[in-house]
């Protein structure tokens, strides 16, 4: 009767969740467990499958296996709207509202009763909202406050907040964590989704923590959770992680090939500054979102910085276009494979596309030294062209070396690899890890993001960690410990060891 | 083909073999195709498939394989020329009327002018504005349709004349072969071989592929856009030209009747609208089957509307056929 009893008093009972995706397994056991007026941290390391688990829970995703009760009821939610209709209501990093309405016509959208908002965005500190303002016109931060007091005004049993307070100045930040906190004392329940330590210790009865698919901790919060958050999120690996590949290397003597300082750019990278000399691998640590995708396209010529210095080689450089960054040396293998691919394309076409792309080189193509580039690429990356007719029927871990490929054909002096081994096989990792050290022996600098914090200390010199926008710490191959890059990570360790 | 068929066509592998045989040869299937027609032509009318036939035949393409080039180019980045027949008809148009007051090449000259200009404007529009192809071409073809009517009332006293040399190369036969072949095989060889064997040929499948790579990469798109439409305009000009040798009746509309064949040709040419895929070949074929199928259509001496029922599904069924069969997806 008792274990009756507590499962009923639950709000959310959760057990045991699984989801596959094809071959990949992206949940295996996944549980969590809310009570009434209880809030609950959710954490996990990139890859974990947090973001899986949300979308099961809130109706987006359909679970595999196992039970998830709601105030002792199964619940059969099938979509979103059955899951908010059960009372589980998310407020996602991306604002739910549609921008070419305005703020009264997205409420009527979603059946949102008028007053309880105004009341609610009044509560978290925006004054004088006009309901007839269009929503594509107001900042981030407002269309945050205006998601989360659309998802208050609907009272919500359970509310989940997906890193709520990303992009809010540090009042609102305030205003949004008090109110969170008044809402569970009047009974309401929370997941929170955060990569802020100081926000979960402050806000947060308990933490859950996901690795590898499968629930492996439930903690209530005390003091110096964040040691056993850590140790739980990176479970066997700890302290058995392999020894480093690389040697780190000195730092090499002279001016850097490229110097970033202060650099801001877009709403989330802020001010990062660190030196890449010729000859080294430079890791970029960083939790999802913290800056790093702005921080690549500014390097790369996508996307323009606000403020800050970029130096290569000594003079300053702005660049347009992606053409001028080329010209300074500066080369993109981008995060997504489906942004650097002529997918319909040949394996050839690929790889030499930058050998025609600026306007000079538009007339006869030299056929015979396109060959001798493109195949001198091909097989220094091993790249297998059984399929060669086109890219899209290559694996993806052959897919990704041909995107590496395009710049070993051009000639790279700085090469900008953003999670390169995202999704591919081991052994091709290990090709890459190769070829990376390979063309930094050569002379390359290069700058290494990676979600797997595994591969800083197997294939870099020394890796900058960024948290929140800014460079927080910088920590050598030989620290790069996967529980130091990931305390880093967390804004854990802030030192003063960045270069000013 | 239904969804039951479409997965055993991807199940079987014999003809899974196939399918990827013709996806790499995708030029067999439109010669089949192209046989296939004259055959039926010639079970119809036994005798009609003769030496005149056939030049005749490649003479009436030509021209539309020259406008469907214009179709090609730009589809291959993932657009479109709707002015390509106004800009011809334009420089036609203009041309002839001014070879009585300039003389012929500097008709010419002028007459080129106004088309390059279009496609100027095409490629701005497409480049730094950002309009898409469909819409500023089809603008654009409507500006310049009401700029000539304006251009026709100062030009009505002085009458027009279609150069003898322009009558020669379109309508004349030397030796049983038309004479416009003299300007249609250098103009295709040029185009095949840049197509792929030349830098700018391979950013047009570059951009129509993924423009986000072709920007990774160093390509500055609104330099290949601005030259593309400017060179459709430049083919859609001598386009004009060759026609109004052809017709030798400079008018208002000249060249409009062939504006969605030329993009019929290039799709049945296996170029896909999306961009990335195609080539000029299958173009010219495509030309070709669409001028047999006018030939076939008009011996079967059905009403005029008729006749364009059974041409608009011909070109449906077709190219659904011919997707499927090619398409690796």
């Amino acid at each position: 009767m008792t274990g009756q009893e507590a499962a009923t008093s639950l709000l959310l009972d959760a057990r045991g969740v699984s989801k596959r995706f094809g071959a990949v397994v992206a949940l295996r056991d996944a549980s969590l467990t809310l009570r009434k007026g209880e809030i609950v941290a959710l954490m996990g390391a990139n890859g974990a499958g947090k973001s899986t688990f949300v979308k099961i829970l809130t109706g987006a995703l359909q679970r595999d296996g196992g039970t998830i009760r709601i105030r002792g009821q199964e619940s059969s939610a099938r979509s979103p709207a059955g899951a908010r209709a059960a009372g589980l209501v998310p407020v996602y990093q991306e604002p739910s509202l549609i921008p070419d309405l305005d703020v009264a016509d997205n409420l009527r959208l979603g059946g949102t009763p008028v007053d309880p908002f105004r009341h609610w965005v009044a509560e978290l500190g925006i004054k004088d909202l006009r309901l007839d303002a269009m929503i594509g016109q107001l900042p981030l931060a407002t269309l945050r406050i205006l998601d989360l007091a659309r998802a208050l005004a609907s009272k919500p049993d359970v509310l989940l907040l997906d890193e709520m307070t990303a992009a809010l100045p540090t009042d609102l930040v305030e205003r949004v964590l008090k109110t969170v906190r008044a809402e569970a004392d009047n009974g309401r329940s929370v997941i929170y989704i955060s990569h802020r330590f100081s926000e979960i210790s402050e806000l947060c009865d308990r933490a859950s923590i996901l690795r590898d698919g499968a629930t492996v901790g439930d903690l209530p919060i005390e003091d110096r959770v964040e040691d056993k958050v850590v140790e739980l999120m990176l479970g066997a690996s700890l302290g058995s992680g392999e020894a480093p590949a690389a040697q780190a290397r000195p730092v090499p003597e002279g001016p850097p090939s490229l110097r970033v300082r202060s650099l801001a750019a877009g709403r989330k990278l802020t001010d990062v500054s660190f030196d890449l000399h010729r000859g080294e691998v430079l890791g970029v640590v960083a939790l999802e979102g913290q800056g790093q995708d702005e921080l690549f396209d500014v390097l790369a010529g996508l996307d323009r910085p606000e403020s800050g210095e970029i130096e290569v080689n000594g003079s300053r450089a702005l660049f347009r276009h992606p053409a001028d960054a080329i010209a300074a040396g500066h080369v993109l293998v981008p995060g997504d494979r489906a942004h650097g691919l002529l997918m319909e394309r040949s394996v050839r076409e690929n790889i030499a596309l930058p050998l025609v792309a600026r306007a000079r080189k538009w007339g006869a193509i030299r056929m015979k030294d396109e060959a001798r580039r493109v195949s001198g690429a091909i097989e220094r990356l091993q790249i297998d062209t059984r399929a060669q007719g086109e890219v899209q029927r290559l694996s993806g871990g052959n897919q990704q070396k041909v995107t590496i490929a395009r710049w070993v054909a051009k000639g790279v002096e700085t090469l900008l690899l953003f999670d390169p081994t995202r999704g591919i096989d081991v052994r091709t990792k290990r090709q890459i890890y190769l070829l990376v050290r390979e063309l930094a022996g050569q002379g390359a600098s290069v700058l290494y993001y990676t979600s797997e914090l595994g591969e800083v200390a197997m294939a870099c010199d020394r890796a900058v960690v960024i948290f929140n926008g800014r460079s927080v710490d910088t920590i050598e191959a030989a620290d790069a410990s996967e529980e130091n890059l990931l305390r880093a990570a967390y804004g854990l360790t802030e030192t003063a060891d960045v270069p000013a | 083909m239904t969804q039951a068929e479409s997965t055993a066509l991807a199940r079987d592998p014999a003809l899974k073999r196939i399918a990827r045989f013709l996806g790499d040869n995708p030029m067999i299937p439109l010669i089949v195709l192209l046989l296939l027609l004259v055959g039926v032509l010639e079970f119809m009318r036994p005798g009609i498939v003769n030496e005149r036939w056939i030049a005749n035949t490649v003479k009436f393409a030509i021209p539309l394989a020259m406008l469907a080039a214009c179709q090609t180019m730009t589809m291959l980045t993932g657009g479109i020329d709707l002015s390509a027949a106004v800009a011809a008809t334009i420089t036609g148009f203009v041309m002839a009327t001014q070879v009585p007051i300039v003389g012929v090449p500097w008709a010419i000259v002028i007459g080129l002018i106004p088309a390059i200009l279009i496609g100027l404007v095409n490629g701005f529009g497409v480049a730094f504005c950002r309009v898409h192809p469909l819409i500023m071409t089809l603008g654009t073809g409507l500006i310049g349709t009401g700029c000539l009517q304006v251009y026709q009332r100062f030009v009505l006293s002085t009458g027009s004349v279609v150069p003898d040399s322009l009558a020669w190369l379109g309508t004349g036969r030397t030796w049983g072969w038309p004479n416009s072949l003299l300007l249609f095989v250098p103009f295709a060889a040029l185009l095949i071989w840049g197509q792929k064997r030349t830098g700018f040929g391979r950013l047009l499948y570059a951009l129509g592929s993924n423009e986000t790579a072709s920007r990774i990469s160093g390509v500055r798109a609104w330099q290949v856009y601005l030259a593309l439409y400017a060179l459709s305009g430049l083919v859609a000009g001598i386009t004009g030209l060759l026609y109004v040798g052809l017709i030798r009746a400079p008018s208002l509309s000249l060249v409009n009747p062939l504006m969605l064949p030329s993009v019929a040709a290039a799709v049945i040419g296996g170029t896909s609208i999306f961009g990335g895929r195609g080539g000029y070949s299958g173009t010219i074929l495509g030309a070709l089957i669409l001028t047999v199928l006018g030939t076939l259509l008009t011996l079967l001496q059905m009403p005029e509307g008729a006749r364009r029922i059974l041409f608009g599904a011909i070109i449906l069924v077709v190219t659904t056929i011919y997707v499927r069969l090619t398409d690796q997806r």
